[in-house]
């Protein structure tokens, strides 16, 4: 595929803008000339319907939500419901400036503390903050929050160290390490869980805080939870829940039941708001009442008299994450389907969320190892080792691109040898489910009559198997 | 009860439970321990039809002031400038809009390709020799630059001109308390408005990781970048700049630039009070292993095919985990995109264009208002912000907004230590008919 620098014709232009409807003066008189630019920028130079199919055709050689199922794990590929988007583009809230005040900001304040509120009881804490970019930008005010207690506690210097399983997502201790933290990984059992010995040995009075996943990111709910959180307690230390995985317990569990004191939200896994190709997220992050004080500024009030506002006034502080209040254009569409679905509606998402992963894994289960052969939550994570002589998993993975699917995550979480995580979401028809399900039992038995029709696929993809080695020694990065 | 959600019916949910061999979908929930079960309180919110949901957000919207009902001079790092409509039409496009980060590359080519387009424009506006597909805003992709510079340099010292966006320092200085950085902070000249260059000089005896420098900067004062990096040596020159501006002015890579990140907002994108944003981040290419953020490359396929990957993951958290560069795992992608796109329809002369028209509309008001007897704060160069004097910035405001204008409150210039001033910015959508309005709703005030 050319790109639309290959494209470009000189002369051409997409767009156009008025003339100066005021009297000009050369430009050379209004800024010095060694401040000005001497070459133009080498952007493209295209008509607007150039333009237009250049990008369809780019749309082409995606796959997304709507094209079919998309069972990648832990990213909880949803429907993004079409009103969400509708939305998020009414006037009086895509034309808001962040700074024009707070009496001509009501309706942007009020729908912000409300969905604060609707997700703070959903996990069950007790103060949140919307500002977060991402689930990862959540992760990071989640450890600034843990430094800022100890600074208070007096006990920076000491408190050290954060424990997270061996299963983590990669953010979790990049996040704990940009914070100043050091590391430490406990192990799982042969359950898949954090297994409660090796915990409680890592356990001393230098830990800061654990940081975990629950459901984990094997799918498995960590029943030992309030024992891991009243150890951590104990010990002084705070309870970090990354929430990528709350798809499975809506209207069923909350975090803050569990003893976690800091939650953060993905609001584009569980909420439906689109994941974009990779962006705009939106980490909202909710706390006990002992950390509220240190959230970032500013959150979002309701008044005395019943206005909205944004409240700066916190000395204690960590200070600000975004320039402005995070990600508001998300909070809409988040806002509208918390709205659509109401409480039944986010228990039904769960019921089914965990109904679907437990009928792949029971349909599956035959054809694929099972590490941890117990009842999932809302994703179920087998392991190819053994399911095609002489292929690995990407190869499995790659050949479902051929019988247009999306292939599920692979090769995390990093303790199952050649790991296939599948989370189907409660958006998918049970005839979906079969066709995938239809789909790997084929390509396992393909494989094994030829494997090489696993190693060559994918067969009918806009391109073929890409050479990542040459793409890292090349380093090709633009035009 | 059917939900439009969620597809399963009574037939299917038995038929799934009859495989699993459950009873009912509440067996499922066994691994969650009975004492948290118990504990479970509803949110008890009724659920709306998308009828009743539809009126209730258009209600909320219009709780907000009424975009037509005022004429907008709000800038400061949040543009209210046009956007072709192809831009937003071509966002909605679901395989843009709903697919994950391409980590399938062979069928995530459409966004590959267009990262790799990003990167090569970003590029081209700094004058910079690589760019990532994009960080969460211009804040954070600052606040990014000071972990990068500390990383190379191993120092923890930076001097900051005090003239940068508030907004922004204040998230460095969340930074500052996190990483336990010192900041020296460089003052501004009380006349041009412009860097303090004697305060460079002097800051840069002091080791220093970076410089930290916005143009054009809070005030709209377009800095002097030359012989800057000179000054400070081995240290970062890490510079802000306003994307809009950089047909117009000088790519900050002209000048030695060693990071240059900028608020991406401007080009394609709603005001969307206030996110989401875009952070755009470029470096040369002898730090690119220190950069954080995607990277897309080019590559081929087995038959020899052009195409694009992911590249340099080695040094990104789902690999390196704490040894990462950057926390960060996705990036703000359909901004990314939509800013390829709207650069793209506006091409390689008509970014200068949108620059010359946003300034001499910029300076038409400012003769105007000058000939009113208004003073503008600053004498140094500016394109399309800047900041006049006036003994009462928020009375003068609330009369403004009074009669249908919308500026910057008073509190962000004091953050820069301005007190006498309200900050102005126009942009080609403001007509002569709404300057002059202008100028006679601030002599009236």
């Amino acid at each position: 595929m050319s790109t639309i620098f290959e494209k470009s014709v000189p002369g051409r232009i997409g767009y156009r803008l008025p003339e100066a409807d005021v009297p000009t003066e050369p430009i050379e008189s209004l800024i010095p000339d060694a401040l000005l630019r001497k070459e133009a920028p080498n952007l493209p130079e295209s008509s607007q319907i150039e333009v237009v199919r250049h990008y369809t055709k780019l749309s082409k050689m995606n796959y997304g939500v709507e094209d079919g199922f998309y069972p990648l794990g832990s990213c909880t590929m949803k429907y993004n419901p079409k009103i969400n988007e509708d939305m998020a583009r009414l006037a009086g809230f895509a034309d808001a400036h962040a700074w024009q005040g707070e009496e001509l900001s009501q309706g942007s304040l009020h729908l912000m503390y409300d969905l604060g509120e609707m997700l703070r009881q959903t996990a069950g804490m007790d103060a949140i903050t919307l500002q977060p970019a991402a689930g990862s930008q959540g992760e990071m005010v989640g450890m600034m929050l843990i430094r800022k207690a100890l600074e208070k506690r007096g006990e920076l210097g000491k408190r050290t160290k954060i424990i997270l399983p061996d299963s983590a997502h990669g953010t979790n201790p990049a996040s704990a390490m940009i914070c100043g933290f050091e590391v430490m990984e406990t192990k799982s059992n042969k359950n898949g869980k954090v297994d409660l010995e090796a915990f409680r040995a890592n356990v001393d009075d230098t830990v800061a805080g654990f940081m975990l996943t629950n459901p984990n990111t094997l799918g498995l709910f960590e029943e030992d939870i309030l024992e891991i959180t009243q150890i951590i307690h104990d010990a002084g230390g705070y309870c970090y829940m990354d929430g990528a995985n709350l798809n499975a317990i809506l209207g069923h569990a909350r975090p803050g039941d569990m003893g976690f004191d800091i939650v953060h939200y993905n609001l584009h896994k569980t909420f439906s708001t689109p994941h974009g190709g990779g962006g705009p997220g939106s980490g909202p992050v909710s706390v006990v009442a002992e950390l509220a004080p240190y959230l970032p500024v500013p959150v979002a009030v309701k008044h005395d008299d019943g206005t909205y506002g944004l409240d700066f006034d916190r000395p204690d502080s960590i200070g600000k994450m975004q320039a402005f209040h995070g990600s508001f254009g998300m909070l809409i569409r988040a806002y509208t389907y918390i709205r659509m679905l109401g409480s039944d509606g986010l228990k039904s998402v769960s019921d089914h969320a965990v109904l679907h992963a437990n009928y792949i894994k029971e349909r599956l289960k035959d054809t694929f190892n099972l590490p941890y052969d117990e009842t999932c939550m809302h994703e179920v994570v087998f392991s190819g080792r053994g399911a095609v002589e002489g292929a690995h998993m990407t190869d499995i993975a790659k050949r479902l691109l051929d019988y247009g699917i999306h292939p599920s995550s692979i090769y995390f979480p990093l303790i199952v040898p050649e790991a296939m995580m599948i989370e189907p979401t409660e958006t998918v028809s049970k005839e979906e489910l079969d066709e995938f399900i239809d789909a790997l039992k084929a390509i396992v038995k393909e494989g094994k009559q030829d494997v090489n029709v696993l190693l060559e696929a994918p067969h009918t993809t806009p391109v073929r198997r890409l050479d990542d080695v040459k793409a890292a020694k090349e380093l090709i990065l633009r035009a | 009860m059917m939900h439009e959600f969620i597809p399963a019916t009574d037939a299917d949910r038995q038929a799934m439970l009859d495989a699993i061999g459950a009873a009912s979908i509440e067996e499922l929930f066994v691994g969650i321990p009975d004492e948290i079960k118990a504990r479970f309180e509803s949110l008890d919110l009724p659920a709306l039809t998308e009828l009743e949901t539809r009126q209730q957000l258009q209600a909320l919207a219009s709780e907000n002031a009424n975009p037509d009902q005022y004429v907008s001079f709000m800038g400061g790092g949040l543009y209210d400038h046009d956007v072709p409509s192809a831009v937003g039409h071509m966002l909605m496009r679901q395989e843009f809009l709903t697919c994950y980060t391409p980590y399938q590359a062979e069928l995530s080519q459409g966004t590959l390709t267009w990262m790799f387009e990003f990167q090569s424009m970003v590029c081209e506006l700094t004058g910079m020799e690589v760019a990532n597909s994009s960080m969460y805003d211009g804040a954070s992709a600052l606040a990014e630059a000071l972990l990068m510079a500390e990383r190379v340099t191993k120092k923890k010292r930076f001097a900051i001109a005090k003239s940068i966006n508030p907004a922004h320092r204040q998230v460095l200085n969340t930074f500052q308390w996190a990483r336990e950085y010192e900041f020296i902070e460089i003052p501004f000249d009380p006349q041009t408005g412009q860097l303090d260059r004697a305060a460079v000089k002097q800051a840069a005896q002091e080791s220093l990781a970076g410089l930290i420098v916005q143009s054009p900067n809070f005030t709209g004062v377009i800095e002097e970048l030359s012989g800057l990096k000179d000054m400070i040596g081995d240290a970062f020159l890490v510079v802000s700049a306003n994307p809009m501006s950089l047909g117009l002015l000088a790519p900050p890579g002209q000048f030695g630039a060693d990071i240059v990140v900028c608020e991406g907002q401007a080009l394609g994108h709603a005001p969307n009070f206030g996110g989401p944003m875009l952070g755009m981040f470029a470096t040369q290419k002898q730090y690119i292993r220190q950069m954080p953020g995607r990277l897309a490359g080019q590559t081929v396929d087995k038959e020899g095919k052009t195409g694009y990957v992911m590249t340099l993951q080695a040094r990104e958290q789902h690999i390196r985990r704490a040894k990462a560069t950057s926390n960060i795992c996705t990036n703000q992608a359909l901004l990314a995109l939509g800013t390829t796109i709207y650069l793209s329809l506006i091409g390689k002369h008509g970014l200068r264009q949108q620059g010359e028209l946003n300034a001499q509309k910029a300076h038409y008001l400012s003769r105007e208002l000058n000939a009113a007897g208004i003073e503008t704060k600053f004498n140094g160069p500016f394109l399309n912000e800047f900041v006049i004097q006036v003994s009462d910035p928020q009375a003068t405001k609330e009369k403004l907004v009074s009669k249908g204008f919308l500026v910057l409150g008073a509190d962000t210039l004091q953050l820069c230590g301005i007190d006498d001033g309200l900050l102005l910015t126009v942009t080609e959508k403001r007509t002569r008919a709404e300057l002059d309005q202008l100028v006679s709703a601030l002599k009236e005030a």
